[in-house]
């Protein structure tokens, strides 16, 4: 074996088994990792009062109300499972029925207690004729019901 | 084949002639790629006009993976082959890399904010592109840091070959866990997830920072291998004057 042939394989084995660490740290912190959890995996951990956590889902159609006094409630949904959820404070331009939402609170008394509440991009780009036409046709599969709507509020 | 252009000469020559074709290329794929993105796409459905900040953000993301992959490949080849040039092309590809990061942490930061409600999240894409950035920071760092550069370029690669286990995660982070990020739009199964009109811009913007590395890569490479030469210059010349004071310092000792 020549020398260089030595240092490639070294090289080789020794990315292969760091590689192996990185996965095997990735997976045991996983729990650490992923930024929020859906509502159904909400319910199967069922956390204390006081675990500060984020849930990520849609917000439920129709489930959006303003009691007044800056307060928002919605239910955040995976169509599976639904969590309801109460916020006071701002909310983001993309937010609305349909979207998806990243919520940041405490669960209390089966009430998720929010205190920042982030709206999620999907991977759709397109100009809003194209999202309208795809909406006549009943393919929508992007978020929102209103395509229109974000582009009214930010004129 | 791959100790071809190891003398410094050969490369030097076979730079000039692609230098001009990829300056040429930038100019005018930018061009057209900041003409498409700025006047001539639509807006967008949800983001309206603030999707234009995604003609360079995601390019310099991009960069940003590729930058690092070619640096992880130079390195290698410094380390396994002993590739004279290799070395070069690692040391004057880490800054492009790094500036690339950066662009794309930066303009992603200013997009997030009017879309996700924030500046900047901890979830796994952007905590990963961060560390991504220190990479190329800390590469830097160590290549500089010792009196003997090829210790430093020796340890520097190896710290880059480990940072490398970076680069998939970076680019599966977003399938494997729950990001605030969306996911790819452009490489995914089904075809992209962007309308033609849009990706036109983004393409073009796309190889136009191809070009743009191939260009300011061949530049700093020149740079590097002149700043050889003179330190090739400068040593001989400290070896002449040693050897003529010796000489003196001898002479005078066998006067005496």
């Amino acid at each position: 074996m020549k020398r260089k042939h030595k240092r490639l394989t070294f090289v080789f084995i020794a990315l292969l088994l760091l590689g192996s660490a990185a996965a095997l740290v990735l997976t045991a912190f996983e729990d650490n990792i992923v930024f929020f959890y859906s509502p159904t995996e909400l319910a199967e951990k069922s956390p204390g009062p006081n675990q500060r956590l984020r849930i990520g889902g849609l917000v439920e159609d129709g489930s959006v109300a303003k009691p007044g006094d800056g307060v928002v409630t919605f239910k955040i949904t995976d169509t599976a499972s639904t969590v309801p959820v109460r916020y006071k404070g701002i909310l983001p331009d993309l937010f609305r029925e349909g979207q998806g939402v990243v919520a940041e609170g405490r669960m209390r008394d089966g009430v998720f207690q929010a205190d920042e509440v982030l709206a999620k991009h999907d991977e759709n780009y397109m100009p809003p004729e194209v999202a309208e036409a795809i909406k006549k046709t009943g393919q929508w599969k992007g978020q929102g019901d209103a395509p229109g709507a974000a582009q009214g509020k930010s004129e | 084949m791959i100790h071809r252009f190891a003398n410094p000469t050969r490369f030097l020559r076979l730079a000039d002639r692609i230098q001009p074709w990829a300056a040429g290329l930038t100019v005018v794929l930018g061009g057209a790629g900041l003409y498409f993105a700025l006047f001539s796409s639509p807006a967008d459905y949800q983001q309206g006009e603030t999707v234009r900040i995604m003609y360079i953000h995601v390019p310099s993301a991009w960069m940003a993976l590729f930058c690092y992959t070619a640096l992880a490949a130079a390195c290698a080849t410094a380390l396994i082959w002993k590739h004279p040039l290799a070395d070069l092309a690692a040391r004057a590809t880490a800054p492009i890399g790094a500036c690339f990061t950066l662009l794309a942490l930066a303009t992603g930061s200013l997009w997030g904010k009017p879309m996700w409600g924030t500046w900047w999240v901890w979830d796994a894409r952007l905590t990963s592109v961060l560390i991504l950035f220190f990479l190329y920071l800390g590469y830097m760092a160590l290549n500089g840091a010792f009196d003997d550069p090829e210790r430093g370029q020796k340890a520097s690669a190896i710290l880059a070959l480990v940072g490398f286990i970076n680069v998939p995660i970076i680019k599966f982070s977003v399938d494997w866990w729950n990001t605030l990020h969306q996911p790819a739009s452009v490489i995914k199964m089904g075809g992209p997830a962007i309308h033609p009109s849009m990706l036109t811009p983004l393409l073009l913007m796309a190889f136009a920072f191809k070009a743009y590395f191939v260009w300011v890569l061949l530049m700093r490479m020149r740079g590097e291998i002149n700043a050889m030469k003179i330190r090739a210059v400068r040593l001989r010349q400290v070896h002449a004057a040693e050897a003529t004071s010796a000489d003196a310092g001898a002479a005078t000792g066998e006067a005496r």
